[in-house]
């Protein structure tokens, strides 16, 4: 009787309070789809961080072994081999760190430059935002994998240039995402209420603006690693991108299609690797904006 | 400190907020002065659109008055740089309408109050900054265990005492209250009016009381100013003002009040006629298209303010 006369009291001061973002975490946990979408997503990036523990980049990746090419799946060769001798599997492995990678790395700069550009343009509003409005509505208007190409074209291929080109044609979406969610949520009272209690623009936009922009920026951050990594995938297998003998996707899917008739499972591997990295992406992001959607709460 | 008992803590001279429409400016608070006396609640009331809540936002600079001077403790408000007016927000502070709007719905209770504190670094340790937080809980009457509680958790009330409590947390001499209690439930109402009554003995606040409800501000005011289109039309203490109503806008105002009494006559004053637009408008007393008592010079003048009786105030020719 004493013990429980003296839980319960604790068990409400115990009481969880959830945060928005809590719950809206715990509503996307219940959503199967997107919990499917995460966890290839996690198998993924294992995969890439221990790409070298499974396979040696030297001695299996790039190493051409023309005893075993063009090898179907087998046992010892789970993909098959390619047309140099080399493990498929171990180059879609190897494949998953660039696009991964460069995916995330051209995001989430994008992301952070974006978001910066549409918080000052949506905050300030009058004629910053005219100008920063027209510059990016000039560069929205080039489609996104054109002005890859071109930047990577005029600077030539490398890791570096390519993160640079998607970054720079992802940066106009994420500054209209942030613009608009910055303009809905500048007019609330409660921000009001900051400038009222002293706070400077700079505290208002980074600690009351932007965590209330959250839900849009996020569903954006997914979707557009996906197109990153679609984008990257495109250019290589233009000979723009990724270069041989380093393994990627699109590069893979380029030096294999000669061979599309005879051997087509040199195609569906990595083109699989693609299509599911591409999917398990779309599915989160699909997931994300159904959970952090305040309408349906 | 330097304010002597005598002088005024709050003194509005001629004070302007105009905004440019496409159709013309419009004159949302034109030419008030008034004074406040520290330790008393000035009650502004008038239909929505006359400019009571702009008065309060300019007063405090969240707007940026147009014209005017705003006097605190005698130093010019309106003229003081960012920084300077940042330090004398810790003197003035404000209490919105709308509790479920006017606190960040990603801030628990506890950040939300801290916030100001941490602001203006009154307090700097992370374990004094929390005691202070709950002993405003405490001064507000929230309960210590909503410290980590979100807003959508709480209902109305308990969401505009975390914004008293936010208000409170820099010590302020003056706050603007704007229709602090119009957004909560009747029975809510009286508990959060009583909460603030209770704050201005024990701190010796002073209020700017905006509301258009006369019920609420007869109770709660010393004095009483009455506002129409963005002009002061009548200012009293409030006993004065609700039982020698002048200006005849007032009148009608006040005859509006619903008396829960049966069998009792009511004269209410029926207004006719149009409201003047507040867009550019004309050299005339702006209530005399809906004056019974309109003459042709309240349609080629405007009305000054002048002293009727000690303390009262009316702008208007007839009375």
């Amino acid at each position: 009787m004493a013990v429980q006369a003296a839980a319960k009291p604790a068990s409400r001061d115990a009481r969880r309070h959830n945060s928005q973002m809590y719950d809206a975490m715990r509503r996307l946990a219940q959503n199967k789809t997107a919990v499917l979408g995460f966890i290839i997503i996690l198998i993924m990036i294992l995969l890439a961080v221990f790409a070298d523990v499974l396979f040696n980049y030297e001695q299996t990746v790039i190493k051409q072994n023309y005893a075993e090419m063009c090898q179907g799946p087998s046992l010892a060769y789970p993909f098959g081999t390619d047309e140099l001798g080399r493990d498929i599997l171990a180059r879609v492995i190897h494949g998953t760190r660039v696009s991964l990678s460069i995916g995330f790395a051209a995001t989430i700069m994008a992301s952070f430059l974006g978001g910066a550009i549409g918080a000052v343009s949506g905050f300030y509003g009058r004629r910053v935002d005219m100008i920063i409005s027209r510059v990016m509505d000039m560069l929205m208007a080039i489609p996104g994998t054109l002005l890859a190409i071109a930047i990577v074209a005029a600077l030539e291929t490398s890791m570096r240039n390519l993160i640079l080109a998607l970054t720079i044609s992802s940066i106009p979406k994420f500054a209209r995402i942030t613009r608009g969610a910055v303009m809905t949520v500048k007019d609330c009272e409660h921000i009001e209420a900051a400038r009222a209690i002293g706070a400077r623009n700079g505290t208002i936009i980074i600690h009351h603006v932007l965590p209330n922009c959250l839900a849009p920026i996020l569903v954006e951050l997914t979707i557009s690693v996906s197109f990153a990594i679609l984008t990257i995938s495109g250019l290589s297998f233009l000979g723009l991108g990724v270069q041989a003998p380093r393994p990627e996707w699109g590069a893979m899917l380029a030096s294999s299609r000669t061979y599309i008739r005879d051997y087509s499972y040199m195609t569906f591997f990595p083109g699989l690797a693609i299509m599911l990295t591409i999917l398990a992406f779309n599915l989160l992001g699909d997931g994300l904006r159904d959970a952090l959607d305040p309408r349906l709460k | 400190m330097g304010v002597t008992s005598t002088a005024p803590l709050l003194q509005v001279n001629h004070l302007k907020k105009y905004f440019k429409t496409p159709r013309g400016t419009l004159h949302a608070v034109d030419d008030v002065t008034f004074t406040l006396e520290a330790g008393r609640t000035l009650g502004v009331v008038g239909e929505s659109g006359c400019g009571k809540s702009t008065m309060g936002r300019a007063i405090l600079r969240l707007l940026e008055p147009t014209g005017g001077e705003v006097r605190f403790a005698g130093e010019d408000v309106s003229k003081l740089s960012p920084a300077q007016m940042r330090a004398m927000r810790t003197k003035m502070q404000m209490i919105f309408q709308d509790p479920f709007s006017s606190l960040d719905p990603r801030k628990s209770v506890g950040q939300t109050i801290a916030e100001p504190i941490r602001l203006h670094r009154l307090i700097r340790g992370k374990q004094e900054r929390q005691a202070r937080v709950l002993e405003l809980m405490e001064t507000v009457g929230l309960s210590e265990r909503l410290v980590n509680a979100y807003p959508h958790e709480l209902d109305g009330g308990r969401r505009q005492r975390i914004g008293i409590a936010r208000a409170l947390a820099v010590n302020p001499k003056f706050i603007v209250c704007d229709e602090p209690v119009s957004a909560l439930d009747v029975s809510i109402q009286a508990q959060i009016l009583n909460l603030m009554k209770d704050l201005q003995e024990k701190i010796g606040l002073t209020y700017l009381f905006i509301t258009h409800d006369l019920s609420v501000v007869n109770h709660f005011s010393d004095d009483i100013m009455v506002m129409y289109l963005g002009r002061l039309v009548e200012k009293a203490p409030s006993e004065d003002l609700f039982s020698h109503p002048t200006h005849p806008y007032t009148k009608a105002l006040l005859s509006a009040i619903p008396i829960p009494k049966l069998h009792r006559e009511t004269k209410r004053i029926l207004l006719k006629g149009e409201i003047t637009s507040p867009i550019d408008p004309p050299n005339a007393c702006r209530f005399a298209n809906r004056c019974p008592h309109a003459t042709d010079q309240c349609r080629q003048q405007e009305p000054p303010l002048r002293e009727r009786a000690p303390g009262h105030f009316v702008a208007c020719f007839n009375q």
